[in-house]
Order: structure tokens, then sequence, then C-alpha cells
């Protein structure tokens, strides 16, 4: 009797197993085509990142049939757009890309963005190799806001390191500075305004330059607002410290005229090779390896940000990519991001040199270890500051007014003025500011 | 309403002669007619009175109520007064805003008059290839201020760009440009002197080129040399002319944004901040719609304050 059941179960099981394995090839096969025939329209900002998501469009469209109308913008313009098209209710885009170290406060306060975390959840929408807790824990911290809603989802995070000239280190017989002390006195050994070489450049014109002085005060293991945002640290000891530090390296080690320089005029210093050090992003690598452009392709080299006096960081500035709430193709929209997001194409961005993948698993890719695009001193570089990463910039709504008061006070300083002085007077101007973003 | 304002009789002449249309009952019928067209016609200004209520009137009242606001793009909106307008009066950065517009006004307007004058005078007279001069002197007019901004900021780097290399190759010593507080309203003037001259002497030679020759004849029989002719016979009859180029460069000089944006965003920290970068940042950097509206009300009373001193000297000259 036992045997003719079990002989009887089996055959069932035999003949039902066509159909089961069908039903589970369809829950594993996800289904790409599910928005066919929709179109969506993603504003980008202007940077590799976007380079990177327009040249392989094509393959997005061939996989998920929906037509994509994409345009880059340069930050300054676009920032602004984008806050005040979802402020108006009717964006003329479905995904928005923008940096979370600049709006992700304000696109929170307006709740302009979609809540992902529902279709990061719904296996209809989200394919089974996303795998969103391959995210670095700083990236999904970026990307969290802090009523815990995910508005966006990240897409690149620009770790900061010091690019130096090897030639000029070689031919001074110097090696790579281990601290910034280090660094400001390797500096002074390489600058010769006589001879028109310089020690160091890095951001000098307002509102960018902020994230360099956050840089110097990370190594004070201290940020320059409490977590809880509502206080500032901008005049303690530690934060006048690399106000000193920020003056000395700028104003006694940098060309001339670097108080009105931006990244581009320090790439375009340091790529003609009368530079000793550059502070910045390592996004902006491609350039300083083109013959077309460099002059000194062959003596790039890649150092990872080095320590301050009580610790060793690496700022951090991440880039993300979200939806309209009033988008009227968001499923499509999700598609597009979850793409934009997979690890191929965090993999395609980090082999263009567009900067750091938020994704951990990039960085064990076994073709990325044997060939890196950049050689293996700038993915080592890249991975190490990848591990000791920490945010550059506060999470605080008025962050553009914050950059451009500190920024204002470290541009006086380059010009001689005292930074403790200076720190004072900026943390005094912004604190209502500050106090007043709180309440509303 | 009524058309017979006139108390003019009506009817018969006392002469007796027969009826006719009097003076008065033309001139009345006329104003009739007017009054009908007045009336029949009317509709056909409704559109462009819609229109500029629309794209004037709104955006300016709407400006207005915004400015007695405390208006975050992402927040809520608080009604708060004349709030922003006190502020305005403690606020250094927008004192010094201010200020710094009309420096860079003044010598954006003295510079390229004078030059643009001398230019006019010169483009006047008769001399080989004077077409191909004048289409060479007129083109930075003719160019995006946008594109044109991009090539001197090229041009002022300290280190790479050609200024300080010509500088350094005559034996001068190179300078900061726009990468210095001292220099920098002084080169943007400079940008914008270069590239507006050309309006002023085109609107000046329009002048000179209306002019009589009979009192240069009669200057020239009285023994007066090239400066006294200028001085009392050109310069007093093209004085309308230059008076319309200098309302006109007011006018443009303190709403100049484009060149300034992009030639130094204005920095070093805040030395070439005019008014228009400083509403520009406090509207879409800072989104604090409110003040930034009350800023623009402050701005515009300015420009009108200006135009109308430079309109009535314009009038009284005229009336002289």
């Amino acid at each position: 009797m036992i045997r003719r059941r079990t002989l009887l179960a089996a055959s069932t099981a035999l003949l039902a197993a066509p159909a089961i394995v069908r039903r589970a090839g369809a829950q594993s096969a996800f289904d790409w085509q599910q928005c066919k025939g929709q179109t969506i329209t993603v504003s980008l900002t202007l940077n590799p990142r976007a380079d990177n998501l327009q040249a392989h469009e094509k393959e997005f469209e061939a996989l998920t049939g929906i037509k994509v109308l994409s345009e880059q913008m340069p930050e300054q313009q676009q920032r602004p757009k984008m806050v005040m098209e979802l402020a108006s209710g009717n964006p003329s885009f479905d995904v928005t890309h923008f940096s979370l170290h600049v709006s992700k406060r304000v696109v929170a306060e307006g709740h302009w963005l979609e809540d992902l975390r529902p279709y990061l959840a719904n296996p209809k929408l989200t394919a089974p190799d996303y795998d969103w807790a391959d995210m670095s824990a700083g990236a999904l911290r970026a990307a969290t806001q802090s009523d815990g809603r995910v508005d966006s989802l990240p897409i690149e995070t620009d770790v900061w390191l010091v690019y130096y000239n090897k030639q000029i280190f070689a031919e001074r017989g110097l090696s790579f500075p281990k601290t910034f002390d280090e660094m400001l006195a390797t500096a002074r050994k390489i600058n010769d305004p006589g001879k028109g070489m310089y020690g160091f450049i890095a951001r000098g014109v307002k509102n960018a330059n902020v994230p360099v002085w956050t840089s110097l005060l990370l190594g004070q293991d201290q940020e320059t607002v409490t977590p809880d945002g509502k206080t500032l640290l901008t005049d303690t000891p530690q934060a006048v410290w690399a106000g000193e530090m920020y003056k000395s390296l700028l104003r006694d080690t940098a060309p001339p005229g670097v108080v009105g320089f931006n990244w581009n005029e320090c790439q375009t210093s340091f790529m003609q090779g009368k530079v000793g050090m550059w502070m910045d992003g390592v996004g902006f690598t491609p350039p300083l390896l083109d013959p077309k452009v460099s002059k000194i392709v062959d003596h790039v080299g890649f150092g990872l940000m080095p320590a301050g006096p009580k610790a060793h960081y690496c700022p951090v500035f991440t880039d993300a990519v979200g939806i309209p709430v009033k988008s009227k193709a968001k499923d499509a929209a999700y598609l597009y991001c979850q793409w934009a997001t997979s690890k191929q194409m965090e993999l395609n961005m980090v082999n263009l040199g567009g900067g750091a993948s938020p994704r951990m698993s990039t960085y064990s890719d076994p073709t990325l270890m044997k060939k890196s695009p950049f050689g293996q001193e700038w993915l080592a570089t890249l991975l190490a500051s990848v591990k000791i990463a920490r945010a550059g910039l506060p999470e605080i709504v008025p962050v553009t007014e914050f950059r451009d008061v500190f920024g204002i006070a470290l541009t006086n300083m380059i010009g001689g003025a005292d930074p403790a002085t200076e720190l004072k007077k900026a943390t005094e101007t912004f604190k209502p500011i500050l106090e007043k973003s709180l309440k509303t | 309403m009524s058309a017979t304002t006139t108390g003019a009789p009506q009817g018969p002449t006392t002469s007796g002669a027969p009826e006719g249309p009097t003076a008065s009952g033309v001139l009345l019928a006329v104003r009739r007619r007017r009054h009908t067209y007045v009336r029949r016609y009317w509709v056909f200004a409704v559109p462009a009175a819609l229109v500029v209520a629309a794209v004037i009137v709104f955006p300016w009242l709407f400006t207005l109520v915004m400015s007695v606001h405390d208006w975050k793009v992402s927040g809520n909106v608080y009604y708060v007064g004349l709030t922003n307008y006190a502020h305005l009066l403690h606020d250094d950065r927008f004192l010094w805003a201010v200020a710094r517009t009309l420096y860079f006004t003044t010598a954006a307007v003295v510079l390229p008059v004078l030059i643009g004058i001398w230019a006019a005078v010169c483009f006047a007279r008769q001399f080989p290839l004077r077409g191909a001069a004048r289409t060479a002197f007129i083109l930075p007019m003719m160019a995006t201020p946008v594109a044109i901004a991009l090539v001197w900021t090229m041009m002022f780097h300290p280190q790479l760009g050609v200024l300080n290399y010509l500088l350094t190759s005559v034996g001068l010593p190179p300078s900061s440009w726009v990468y210095s507080s001292t220099t920098v309203i002084p080169t943007l003037v400079m940008v914008e002197t270069w590239q507006w001259t050309p309006l002023v002497m085109l609107i000046v030679l329009g002048g000179i080129s209306s002019l009589p020759i009979d009192p240069y004849e009669a200057a020239e029989i009285d023994g007066a040399n090239g400066w006294q002719m200028f001085r009392y016979i050109t310069l007093p009859l093209i004085w309308p002319f230059i008076v319309v180029a200098a309302v006109m460069r007011v006018i443009d000089a303190l709403k100049a944004f484009d060149t300034i944006f992009v030639i130094t965003n204005g920095g070093p920290g805040t030395s070439s901040e005019t008014i228009n970068m400083l509403l520009y940042q406090t509207a879409f950097g800072y989104y604090d719609l409110g003040y930034a509206s009350a800023m623009v009300l402050v701005f515009f009373v300015l420009i009108m304050l200006l135009s109308l001193v430079l309109l009535h000297t314009r009038q009284q000259e005229l009336t002289l």
C-alpha cells in the first residue's frame, strides 16, 4: 500500500515537473520588457558618470524597449533647474541625476522623489541579481533619508585623492607624504615660484573650496556639523587647524591666482607639469592620462589622502538617481535607475575613470583586478580610499549657503586673513541660517 | 457719458442762412465718432493688454507678493511683512553688492562712452579701408556674451593665459586679472568696454552723420581749430545721441550678468558679486525666493531712478 502511494506521488511529481520548472523559470527570468514602448526623459549632470550612461543608453533601450531621452547639463544649471521643476509639481523629467551632498536634504524636505523601498522589495520590478545589499555602507547611508526613506539609488561615490607628479618628486628625491604635515613640508620643498614651479594646488574659489578644508578637517576626526545637523563645529580648534593648513598650502605653495581656481583650472595647471600635487576627486583622472591635453601622461601618480593628527579619512561625495513623485512613467524610470546602478554599469563607469563605484562587488571583479584601466597604483589608491571614505560635506538643507559662507572665509585666508577670526565670523553668519532651516 | 461739453449752440444760425454743418457741429460729430470708435474698437486692444498683464504686470505683482513672504522653495510660505526689506538694510553682503554694482556700472558706462565718442569722430572722417575698420570695430558687439566670456577666461589664466604672456614678453609684470580681488572689477570693466564700445560708437556716429556742414564752414572761416570745432559744435549737437547711448549703457551695465557669471561667478570671494549675482544665488542657490524678490524690487527701483535721472538730464538739454 505504501509502495503504491509512493509510486503514485512519484508519478504525480514527475508529471507536474515540467510545469513547476516552467514556473520557476518564469520567476527567475526577470521581465525587462514590462514597460516596452514607453518613453522616459532623463536629466543628467554633466560629468563622466553621465557620459557612461549615455554611452550605454542604446543597450538599455534594446534590453527594455523603453525609449530614453537624456540630456546633460552643467551642475550649476542642472541643480537649480531640478529643484525648481520638482517644486513646480510638473517636472519635465522622469529620472534625475543629482548630488546627494548638495540636494539630499532639500529633496527630502519637499518629498519630491519617490520612495524606492517598495520598488526594491518588489521582485516584479527588481531583477534578482540587482543586489541592493551589495551597496557599501557609506552609499546606503548617503541614499537613506533621516526618516528612513530611500528616495534615490547611489550611482557614484567620488572619493578624493592626491594626484602627484612623479617626475618632480623623483628629481627632488621626495616620497609621497603620509600625513598633512608632511604634505605641507613636501609642497614647500617643491615650491619655486621663480622657476614657475609650485608645490600644491587645490580649489581656491569660494563654495568649491570648502571640500578641501573639510578633507583636512576629517584628519582631526571631526566634521563641520554634529551628527544631528543642529550644531556647527566650524570654529573649534580642530577647524582652525584645518583652516591654518588650508591657508599654508594655498597661500604659500600654490600658483598666484589660485583664489579664483576651481577644479578645472587646477587640473589644467597640474597637467602642464608645473605643480607637484593636486588634491581632488578620482573622477578627474582620464584627462591627466590623455596625451592630447596632458603633458604629464607618463608621470601621474595617485596617492591616498594623507592622514591628519587624529584620524585618517578620505572624503566622499555621492551622486544618485531618483524618480519624481509626479513622473508618469515611474516603473520605466525605475528600470532605468536599476540598470544605471547595476553591477555591470558600475564596472563600466570605473573602467571609464568616471569615479568610484558604490558597489563592493566592483572591487572584486576579476577583469578590473587583472587589467586596471589607469594602472595598479590608481586601482590600489581607489580601493584604499573607499575603505576609509567618510562624508565630506554636512547633510543640512542650506548646504549651498554653508559652502558660500565658509568658502568666502577660506578665500579671505588665501588673501592673508587669520583663520580663527574668519571661521568665527563665518560661523556667526551661518548659525542663524542653519537655525532658520531647522525651524521651517 | 456726454459728448456735448463745448456748450456750442445747436440748430439754425442767427443769420438766417440755410441749415448746414457749423464748425461746432462738425467738432461735435467728430468727437461722437471718436467716442464710437473708442467704444467699438477697444476690444482690439484687449489681447495686447492681456499679454502685457500676463508677462509684465502679473510677474511684478507676484514678485511683490513673494517679497513680503518667507518663501522657501522646499517649505511652507509665511507672511513676514517688510522683514525682507528691513533685512536688506542690514545685510552687509547686499550693501557691498550695491556698492560694487554702482562702481562697475560707473566704470562700464564712462569708458565705453568716452572711447565710443572718440571712435565715432575717427570713423566719421574719410580714410583708406574705413569700411573694413568699422566692421572690425563692431565685431565684439556681435559676439555671444557667454562665448566671449569663456575666451576671456582662458586668456586671463595667470600662468597659461595669453595676456600675461604678452605682458611678460614686453618686460611688464604679469597681472592676476580676475584672480585677484583688487583687479577683478577693472578687468571685468575692460571686457565690458571691449564688447560695448562699438554700440556707443554706432549711435554717436549716426548723430555725427546727421550734422549740417554750415557751422563747420563758418567756424573754419572764423579760424577755429579742430578741438574748438569738436568742443563747441560737434559735442553740443551730438549730446542727445550721447545721452541715449549712456542711458542704454547704464541699463545694460546694471543688469550685466552673463559675462560676470561665466568669468568669475562673483569671485574671488565676493569681490565681483554685483546685485544680479547675489540675487541669482539667493534665488537659485539658496532657494530663498522671498528675500531674492525683495532684492529684485530694490534693484528695479535703482534702475528706474538712474534711468530717470539720465532722461531728465537729456530733457533739460533739449529744452535749453
